[in-house]
C-alpha cells in the first residue's frame, strides 16, 4: 500500500501509491485542460470572430451547473461506493469535450454548451477524487497527501500552456491543439483506470446512503463548523481575476506580461504545497488554514499599498498552499468513510457558491466605490471571521 | 507488467494519432502573386478565412484594414502580438509590439491614423474577467498610444471617473482628428466622440458598439445589443441623431466597414455580407470565406 518515497535531511516522505496515481492523473489532465484554457480565447476571438464582450458572456455560463453536479456526483459516489467510477466519468466527459470544441464549429451557442459540459466534468470528478485521496492516506498524514496531489496538479497547469503554444507554433492550427489535448486527456483516463484503486469502506456492510444522509452530516458539530468557516471566508475572498487586474493597474506591469502573473502564484503554490501540508499535519490543519487567510489579508494590504508584484504573488501563492488542500485534509478525517465524497462535495460547493457571491459583490463595490474600499471591507471580513472562530471554539 | 504494456500501447496509439493529425493539418503557404497592389481602386481587400492571408498576398494577419495605400495587419506569433503597418505593396514599414488577442483594426481615410483593439485575458476561462486595450498610432509622426483608457471622458456634462473603463472599435473621420469609439463601464456600453488633438472624449449615447463612420462622414453604423442578447446593426444619422435598424436580422458581432456611402459590409459566419446602411433592402453575400473587408476608393 505504501511506497517509500525519498529521504531528505532525515525526513521520510512516504506517500500512498494511490495518492501518487491520482496526482499523475491530475497532472496529465491539467496539461490537457490548461492547453485549451490557454488557446480558447484566441480561438473564440480570432477564428470565430467573437468580440470580447461576447466571449465574456460565454465565460460566465457554466457556474450554476457545476454546483448542482458536484453535490449529485458526491451522492452517487457514496451511494454505490464507486468513487473511482464517478471520477472517471468526469475525466472522460471533459476529454470528449476537447473534440466537442472542434465539432462546435462557428456556433457560439454550441461552444458555450461544450464549455459548460467541460465544467460539468470537473464538477463530477473533484469530490470523488478528493475522497479517494482522503481515504488512501492515514489520518495523520492527510495534509502531506493533499500537498503532494496539489503540487503534481500544479505541475500540469504549468506544462499545459507551454504545450499549447508549442503545438500552435509548429502547426498554426487550433484544431491540432484540441486533438492533442484530447489525446492527453484520454491518456489521463487510462492512467486512472489502470493505476487508481477504489478504497473499500472500513464499515461492512456499508449502510444505505440516502440523499438526506449527506445533509445530515452538517449535524456533526466539528464538520459543520468547518463548512461555516469555509463559506464565511469564501464570502470575503476576492477572486483571482480581480487580484491580477489590481496588481496590473497598481504596478503598471506591461500588458504582455499580464498572462504570466498567475504562473507566479502557481510557482509559489507548487513549492509550498508539500511543506505547508506537512506543517499542517504537525501544527493542526485549521490553524494553518487560518494563517493562510492572514496571508490573504496581507495580499489585500500589499495591493492597496502598491507593493512590488513579486511579493504579492508570493503571498497569494502562500494563501493557496495553506488553504486549498489543507481544508480537504482538515475535513476528510471528520467524515465517515462511506460518506466522505458527499461531505467533501458539500464543503466544496458551499465554498464555491460563497466565492461566486463574493465575486459579484466585489465587482459591484469596485464599480461604485473604487478598488480600495472593497479591499478594506473584505480584509476586515477575514479578520472578523478569524476572531469569531477563536471565540466560539 | 500487463498494465505497463497496456500503457505503452495507449501512448503509441494516442501519440501516433495526434502526430498524424498534426502533420496532416500543418498549414501550407500558398504561392505568391506577382502584382499585388493595396491601393488599386475598386477592389475589396479581405483576409482569407481559411489561410489567414490577406487575399492575393503572402502576409498573414488576424485582422487587417487598409485605406489610401496604407494597411495595418494585426498578427499573433505564438502568444506575441504585433501591429504591423504596411505600404501598398505589403512591405512592412513599422512594427509595434502590442499585447493581447487582436480584435479590431482600422485605418483613417487618409491613411494617417491607425487604431486597433486587443483583448487581454489573464486567467483561466473558468474564472472570467477580460480587459480591452485600444491603441492609436499617428503614422506621420510615429507617436503611439498603446492604451487610450486614460483619455479624459465627459458624460452628461461632467468629467467621468471610473477604474473599469474599457475602449474598443475606434473609427476616424476624414480630418484625422475626430473619432468615434465604444466605451464600456459599470456594465454598460456607450458611443463616444473623441478629439485626438485635444485628447478628450464625450459620451454621445448608450448601447452602441463598434461604430464605423461613412466615407462622407455623415452616418455611423454600429451594433446594438438587443433584449435577447444578440447584436443588431443600426445606422445613426449624425445630423438628426435618428437611429435606424438595418435590414440584416441576424446577430452580427463585427465592426462594420463601408463599401460605399450607402452600403456596409461585415463578417457573418465565415463570409463577408453587405446590406444598405439606411434600413432598406436585404443582406447579400459579398465575398465568401473571408473577413476583415476594406473597400479601396
Amino acid at each position: 500500500m505504501y511506497i517509500a518515497g525519498f529521504r531528505y535531511r532525515g525526513l521520510t516522505m512516504a506517500v500512498p501509491a494511490n495518492v501518487l496515481a491520482l496526482g499523475m492523473v491530475s497532472l496529465v489532465t491539467d496539461v490537457s485542460s490548461e492547453m485549451v484554457t490557454a488557446v480558447l480565447p484566441y480561438y473564440a476571438v480570432l477564428v470565430l470572430g467573437l468580440s470580447p464582450l461576447a466571449y465574456g458572456l460565454l465565460d460566465g455560463l457554466y457556474f450554476g451547473v457545476t454546483a448542482v453536479v458536484r453535490l449529485a456526483a458526491g451522492h452517487a459516489a457514496d451511494r454505490w461506493q464507486r468513487r473511482k467510477l464517478v471520477a472517471g466519468l468526469g475525466y472522460a466527459l471533459s476529454a470528449v469535450c476537447k473534440l466537442g470544441l472542434m465539432a462546435a464549429g462557428g456556433s457560439v451557442g454550441l461552444l458555450g454548451a461544450v464549455v459548460a459540459a467541460d465544467r460539468t466534468g470537473k464538477g463530477l470528478r473533484t469530490a470523488p477524487r478528493d475522497a479517494l485521496i482522503s481515504l488512501s492516506a492515514a489520518p495523520e498524514t492527510q495534509g502531506q497527501a493533499f500537498g503532494v496531489h496539489r503540487a503534481m496538479d500544479t505541475v500540469g497547469a504549468f506544462l499545459g500552456p507551454l504545450a499549447a503554444f508549442a503545438v500552435l507554433g509548429a502547426t498554426g492550427a487550433y484544431d491540432v491543439v484540441f486533438v492533442v489535448s484530447f489525446a492527453i486527456a484520454v491518456f489521463g483516463v487510462v492512467l486512472l483506470v489502470l493505476y487508481v484503486r477504489e478504497q473499500p469502506s472500513a464499515v461492512t456492510p456499508v449502510p444505505r446512503v440516502r440523499p438526506r444522509v449527506g445533509l445530515a452530516l452538517l449535524r456533526e458539530p466539528r464538520f459543520r463548523r468547518i463548512c461555516l468557516l469555509a463559506a464565511a471566508l469564501g464570502l470575503v475572498t476576492v477572486s483571482d481575476p480581480f487580484v491580477y487586474l489590481l496588481l496590473q493597474k497598481g504596478t503598471g506591469i506591461a500588458p504582455e506580461h499580464f498572462p504570466l502573473l498567475p504562473l507566479g502564484t502557481a510557482a509559489v503554490y507548487l513549492l509550498l504545497a508539500v511543506p505547508v501540508g506537512r506543517l499542517a499535519d504537525r501544527w493542526g490543519r485549521i490553524p494553518v488554514f487560518m494563517l493562510g487567510h492572514l496571508a490573504l489579508v496581507g495580499v489585500y494590504a500589499l495591493l492597496g499599498g502598491g507593493a512590488p508584484y513579486w511579493l504579492v504573488l508570493a503571498m497569494f501563492g502562500l494563501f493557496y498552499a495553506a488553504t486549498d488542500g489543507v481544508l480537504m485534509a482538515a475535513a476528510g478525517p471528520l467524515l465517515p468513510a462511506h460518506l466522505r465524497t458527499s461531505g467533501l462535495a458539500l464543503l466544496q460547493t458551499g465554498q464555491a457558491v460563497a466565492r461566486m457571491l463574493s465575486s459579484i459583490m466585489y465587482g459591484a463595490a469596485w464599480t461604485f466605490f473604487g478598488p480600495v474600499p472593497g479591499l478594506v471591507v473584505m480584509g476586515a471580513g477575514i479578520v472578523a471571521c478569524l476572531g469569531f472562530w477563536k471565540v466560539v471554539r | 507488467m500487463r498494465k505497463a504494456l497496456i500503457l505503452a500501447v495507449t501512448l503509441l496509439v494516442l501519440g501516433g494519432g495526434a502526430l498524424f493529425y498534426a502533420v496532416r493539418a500543418a498549414r501550407v503557404a500558398p504561392a505568391q502573386e506577382a502584382a499585388f497592389d493595396l491601393a488599386k481602386p475598386g477592389q475589396i481587400v479581405v483576409r482569407d478565412h481559411a489561410s489567414g492571408l490577406v487575399r492575393g498576398s503572402r502576409t498573414r494577419c488576424e485582422r487587417f484594414a487598409t485605406a489610401s495605400g496604407t494597411g495595418v495587419c494585426l498578427v499573433t506569433e505564438v502568444a506575441k502580438t504585433y501591429a504591423v503597418v504596411v505600404d501598398r505593396t505589403m512591405k512592412e514599414i513599422r512594427r509595434l509590439h502590442i499585447a493581447g488577442i487582436p480584435s479590431r483594426a482600422r485605418v483613417s481615410p487618409s491613411g494617417r491614423m491607425i487604431s486597433w483593439t486587443v483583448f487581454v485575458t489573464g486567467d483561466s476561462y473558468n474564472k472570467g474577467g477580460f480587459s480591452t486595450w485600444t491603441g492609436i498610432l499617428d503614422n506621420r509622426t510615429g507617436y503611439a498610444i498603446t492604451n487610450m483608457e486614460e483619455i479624459p471622458l465627459t458624460k452628461d456634462g461632467r468629467r467621468y471617473f471610473s477604474a473599469d473603463v474599457n475602449y474598443w472599435g475606434v473609427t476616424f473621420a476624414r480630418d484625422d482628428n475626430r473619432f468615434y469609439a465604444t466605451v464600456s463601464t459599470r456594465g454598460r456600453t456607450y458611443l463616444v466622440e473623441g478629439d485626438y488633438g485635444r485628447w478628450q472624449a464625450r459620451v454621445l449615447r448608450e448601447n452602441a458598439e463598434c461604430p464605423s463612420l461613412s466615407p462622407d462622414g455623415r452616418r455611423l453604423v454600429f451594433k446594438k445589443l438587443m433584449p435577447g442578447g444578440a447584436w443588431r446593426l443600426h445606422g445613426l444619422d449624425l445630423a438628426t441623431m435618428e437611429e435606424t435598424p438595418l435590414a440584416e436580422r441576424a446577430a452580427i458581432d463585427d465592426q462594420a466597414a463601408w463599401l460605399d456611402d450607402r452600403t456596409v459590409m461585415y463578417a457573418k459566419g465565415p463570409d463577408v455580407w453587405a446590406v444598405p446602411a439606411d434600413g432598406t433592402g436585404s443582406p447579400r453575400l459579398l465575398v465568401a470565406n473571408a473577413s476583415s473587408p476594406s473597400a479601396v476608393r
